[in-house]
């Protein structure tokens, strides 16, 4: 048995709670939500912390996923389950219930929450990349009240995040508008395994062009990485397999591959271009399905 | 012959039954496990009980400067540091390997492979043994490892066993078998010959449960009673006996129930002899169960061949022969075990199914700084190597002569009417009926179609691949003239008692690490004396309680315990046929054996049941003369040769052509084991190989960095298959049973790890045929394929 090392614990009842407790205790203190990252690297002791704050009780407060007519807001609380099952998110945006489905298994989907996911930051991680690829903002909360930062804000490299001492990430809001459609596309080693290279995209249409489309790609760069270049050579064009093959040459020039287990890189760029294509061409069925 | 088709159990009331004798049953042991009440090794809890963590080497090759244990042996719940120093002075620090190598307990010297142990710390409980292991100060020089296999062996290399005297060179042993110049003739008359190099790389068993032991030395009565994860307990006994100096009685293994073995159990481990010194010098129970990457970086790996393979054959596709050379990584220290003649396992039967002129293989093995080990993870003792290697290498031909690799094999099997067969490197094969058993196959999968689907998909520019494998075994080790290990024979023991009331106890010297001992060992004694299975207790696991016996690895338990199993009960009932005989007061000639129970011939009404006798045999009543009371018998089963399982298995994969990712889309599975015992239980194995199998061919593999760190040392980098990857297996069989077994029966555990790979593999390499790809190396990951598809093929190391 891998044992982490000595830790004392906290159980937060309220956010309020939760952010005095990180007050209090300083930078010894860390967040578990899921604890299906966090506690894998205490028990390597790839991580060491003086105190966890468990926020698992703040479920009834920030486990929601409320749809509004211009916004989506799910609280951080908000398990990976209960994304992948809900209708009116499905509904909204398909991409989460693709990425879900390939987000290991489902032990880890029934504790594992969105904040915790955007919180640990790490490259390869999907939920970034969806909320990437949605345009998403996040809420943090602190003693002084919230703030909301973009994701490309909140993530500031490998495992560091916009979230300062005695804050915590509370929500996520993600802007709803009509006619468009998003999915995600991940290609993995096994089942449950870290994405070698996976890519969401969301298209918006209006009157047979598209009105907008944003592509997020994950494990091939720092962080999530949205690619501002295919927006923009996306819109105002009729979607053709000529337009997914230019956003697909674009997201392998702009990915920062490397070889490593997963994969090597020349075979990262490769999966950057066909998910890209992917994704987009899947979203625009979607929305012509609907249509 | 028998052929007999099976379609996939999708019902399971069939299982449901009670055979006396062989049939489908669930399994005895079941209900304990599925309630959570096996007892394995981190189970065990004693009173007083303390718990040992062991302190690994955080480098690939370096010297020890020095080691300062004084802040962790302050820790207030410590109560031992050892180092190596200190296993030194009592002459423990090295201890011999299966191989009869040495392997080091802990470092005294220098480091080895990463992961290596180089103290261990005994405290109150196991947080704290692992927090102490932070507190102690160990001071290296960084020396230059050797990773690279190939070049292991060059000049400059330095030299990882300078503890061997005269060591100047990281050589561990040659080997060769076959006739090389009846070889080199038959490739010089070929009209084609095809060479690859072919690389079978480390992988890892990964049993579920991890390694560990508890030990419990009394100091009152001198007796040391281990607990231990071990597929072989006698073994193990005597082997703690000669290197620790303990008298061998004093001495009591208890193996428990084990969360899977695959040959990850078969060593004796250093943190086995550190529990032991722990128990020792404390004077309590000491407890050592490894984590996870403990057992991924530093436990037996199995694998990790460099072949290089090449086939010789006429136009027409008469296969002439065969050769290959071979560059073995052994790790740091030569840990195979193997039966000592064999140090290369049974790699000698690359001569596959098929009737040959001539063959020949050399083989190179070296040290390099990597974890020890060698032969797991259900290998057959390297059959999986060789087994791959002639069935990839025959695909290679087919490639060449562009013909259906099929056709090719059935052009080339061993005819039924030549068993038993000795291949040219001197294995004598005992029954097969390749042809029948590879056309069950084709039917089942329905062959033909599947080649006019494949057709069509690739007009339309879809990768569908079928790939066919046949493979031989050589199991149940076996004949104790040829085999043995570290001197002790590869014979089993068995006795079985009759109780008064006609129930049973049979004690078994194999080990059952989860493949269902407890049911097909009473099976097999039901099967002779007419006792029902749930009436049969079956002990294994305890040297205080079981004869002595080589254990459980290479597929040796029906083989070799069940044979002995089977005459032990034998010997029952012709004890029971003389007693019968008193007490119908007939001759035994006179007596007819129906199972269960004697009658007199001619008179079915004048019978005893075997449990009359087993009241009678303990009872008052006389019995006849020289008889003495009681219904039990005792064996040791040496046997005559071993047993050569053989199936036909065909793949189907479909290939995504922008993404590489290979889905296993059909698998079917015919194997023929001789007589089938359990045949639920004979499914399961079969399952749970293929899935191995999928494993091997798709994604695991133990790599290393140029340093020598190992890349794989978690589940989340050392990646095991799931249902996910795996297809609804369809198996089927083949009945040709062995003509020397007592019943018939081959093993079976392995066959499905063996045979899988070749068959997933050559089914790729099929896909990829629009890319004039011939080989790609295992694992097939989807990078890996890709590169393939680029036509940069990459070997894994």
């Amino acid at each position: 048995m891998q044992v982490p090392a000595p830790f004392e614990y906290e159980r937060a009842t309220s956010v309020e709670e939760a952010i005095g407790l990180l007050e209090k205790l300083g930078d010894g203190a860390r967040i578990v939500a899921g604890g299906h990252s966090l506690l894998p690297m205490m028990k390597l002791r790839l991580a060491n912390f003086d105190y966890l704050v468990d926020i698992n009780d703040l479920h009834d407060e920030l486990g929601y996923i409320t749809v509004e007519a211009d916004q989506v807001r799910i609280g951080a609380m908000a398990r990976h389950r209960e994304l992948l099952e809900s209708n009116e998110l499905g509904a909204a945006f398909p991409i989460f219930a693709d990425a879900e489905r390939v987000i290991a298994d489902p032990v880890v989907r029934n504790r594992g929450t969105l904040g915790g996911a955007l919180c640990q930051a790490d490259p390869a991680e999907d939920l970034s990349a969806v909320c990437t690829t949605l345009g998403a903002s996040c809420v943090i909360q602190g003693r002084g009240g919230e703030r909301v930062v973009t994701m490309e804000d909140f993530h500031r490299g490998p495992y560091e995040t916009a979230v300062g001492a005695a804050e915590m990430l509370v929500e996520v809001r993600i802007p709803l508008r009509p006619n468009g459609s998003s999915a995600y596309e991940k290609v993995e080693r096994r089942a449950g395994d870290w994405a070698v290279v996976s890519s969401g995209a969301a298209v918006w249409m209006d009157d047979g062009v598209i009105a907008d489309a944003r592509v997020g790609l994950a494990a091939v760069g720092a962080n999530t990485a949205g690619l501002p270049e295919i927006s923009a050579a996306l819109r105002g064009q009729a979607p053709s397999e000529e337009l997914y093959a230019r956003a697909g040459e674009i997201a392998a020039r702009s990915c920062d591959a490397a070889t490593d287990t997963r994969g090597s890189a020349d075979y990262k760029r490769h999966l950057a271009d066909e998910l890209t294509r992917r994704a987009l061409r899947r979203s625009v069925a979607r929305i012509n399905e609907r249509a | 012959m028998t052929a007999v088709s099976e379609t996939p159990v999708t019902a399971f009331e069939d299982n449901d039954q009670s055979p006396v004798g062989y049939g489908r049953m669930l399994r005895k042991e079941d209900p304990r496990f599925i309630r959570g009440k096996g007892r394995y090794i981190d189970d065990v809890q004693l009173p007083g009980m303390l718990h040992l963590a062991i302190l690994r080497a955080p480098m690939a090759h370096g010297r020890l400067v020095s080691i300062d244990t004084t802040k962790a042996a302050a820790h207030p719940k410590v109560k031992l540091v050892v180092t190596g120093a200190m296993l030194a002075e009592k002459g423990l620090a090295w201890m011999p390997t299966l191989s009869n190598d040495v392997q080091a307990v802990l470092v005294t010297d220098k480091v080895r492979f990463q992961g290596q142990e180089v103290a261990f710390v005994v405290a109150e409980d196991r947080y704290a043994a692992r927090d102490a292991l932070e507190l102690i100060d160990v001071e290296y020089d960084m020396l230059t490892p050797v990773i690279d296999v190939r070049k292991a062996l060059e000049a400059d290399a330095p030299v990882i066993r300078d503890d061997l005297e005269g060591k100047t060179d990281n050589h561990c042993f040659d080997w060769e078998t076959g006739d090389a110049a009846a070889t080199e003739a038959a490739f010089a008359q070929a009209d084609v010959v095809v060479r690859e190099d072919i690389v079978y790389p480390r992988v890892h068993p990964a049993p579920m449960e991890t390694c560990g032991a508890v030990a419990d030395y009394d100091g009152v009565d001198g007796k040391l009673t281990l607990y231990s994860t071990t597929q072989a307990p006698h073994a193990h006994r005597t082997l703690y006996a000669i290197v620790a100096g303990l008298p061998e009685h004093k001495i009591r293994v208890l193996a428990g129930d084990i969360g899977g073995g695959f040959g990850n159990k078969v060593p004796i481990y250093p943190g086995y002899v550190c529990a032991i010194v722990g128990s020792l010098l404390t004077g309590k129970p000491v407890k050592w169960v490894e984590d996870r990457s403990e057992n991924l970086t530093s436990t037996g790996f199995a694998r990790d061949y460099v072949m290089r393979g090449e086939i010789a054959a006429t136009r027409d596709g008469k296969i002439l022969a065969i050769r290959t050379n071979v560059l073995a990584d052994h790790g740091a220290f030569n840990g195979t075990a193997a039966p000592v003649k064999y140090p290369a396992g049974f790699f000698g039967v690359f001569t596959g199914s098929y009737d040959l002129q001539a063959a020949y293989c050399k083989m190179t093995a070296v040290y390099t700084n990597k974890a020890p080990g060698g032969v797991a993870y259900a290998c057959s003792f390297r059959i999986t190597e060789a087994v791959y290697l002639v069935e990839r290498i025959v695909d290679c031909l087919a490639h060449e002569l562009d013909m259906d690799p099929v056709q090719l094999r059935l052009k080339n099997f061993i005819r039924p009417e030549q068993f038993p067969y000795e291949t040219k490197t001197g294995w004598v094969y005992d029954s097969g009926e390749y042809e029948s058993t590879m056309r069950e196959a084709m039917r089942i999968a329905g062959y033909e179609e599947l080649r006019r689907e494949q057709a069509q998909k690739r007009e339309r520019g879809e990768l569908m691949g079928i790939g066919v494998a046949f493979f031989t075994e050589a199991v149940g080790a076996g004949p104790r003239k040829d085999m043995d290990i570290l001197g002790l024979g590869m014979a089993d023991g068995s006795e079985l008692r009759v109780h008064p009331t006609g129930k049973a106890v049979l004690r078994i010297s194999c080990m059952s690490q989860g493949q269902g001992h407890e049911t097909t060992f009473a099976q097999i004694v039901a099967e002779e004396i007419g006792i029902p299975p749930a009436d049969i207790q079956v002990v294994n696991g305890d040297t205080d309680q079981t004869p002595f016996g080589l254990g459980t690895y290479g597929s040796r338990s029906t083989p070799v315990s069940g044979a002995a199993a089977a005459l032990v009960a034998r010997k029952v009932r012709d004890k029971a046929r003389i007693i019968a005989s008193g007490m119908l007061e007939v001759s035994v000639a006179a007596l007819d054996w129906e199972k269960g129970a004697f009658h007199v011939k001619g008179d079915p009404s004048k019978s005893v049941t075997i449990q009359d006798i087993a009241m009678r045999a303990h009872g008052a009543g006389d019995l006849p003369e020289g008889i003495e009371g009681g219904l039990e018998a005792q064996i040791c089963y040496n046997p005559s040769n071993l047993t050569y399982p053989n199936g036909a298995y065909i793949c189907v994969v479909d290939v995504d052509a922008g993404t590489g990712r290979v889905k296993v889309r059909r698998f079917i599975a015919v194997d023929d084991c001789g007589t089938r015992i359990n045949p639920m239980i004979i499914e399961g194995q079969v399952h749970g190989g293929l899935t191995d199998g999928v494993g091997m061919a798709l994604m695991e593999i133990i790599a290393f960095d140029e340093d020598g760190n190992c890349t794989s040392g978690s589940l989340m980098d050392y990646l095991i298959p799931t249902a996910m990857e795996v297809p609804d297996w369809e198996t089927g069989f083949t009945v040709t049973p062995s003509p020397h077994h007592p019943i018939g029966a081959k093993g079976v555990g392995e066959s499905a790890t063996v045979g899988s790979p070749p068959a997933i593999v050559n089914a790729v390499v099929d896909a990829l045929k629009p890319f004039g790809i011939r080989h790609a190396d295992m694992p097939l990951t989807p990078s890996r394929v890709w590169d393939a598809m680029q036509g940069r093929p990459q070997p894994p190391i």
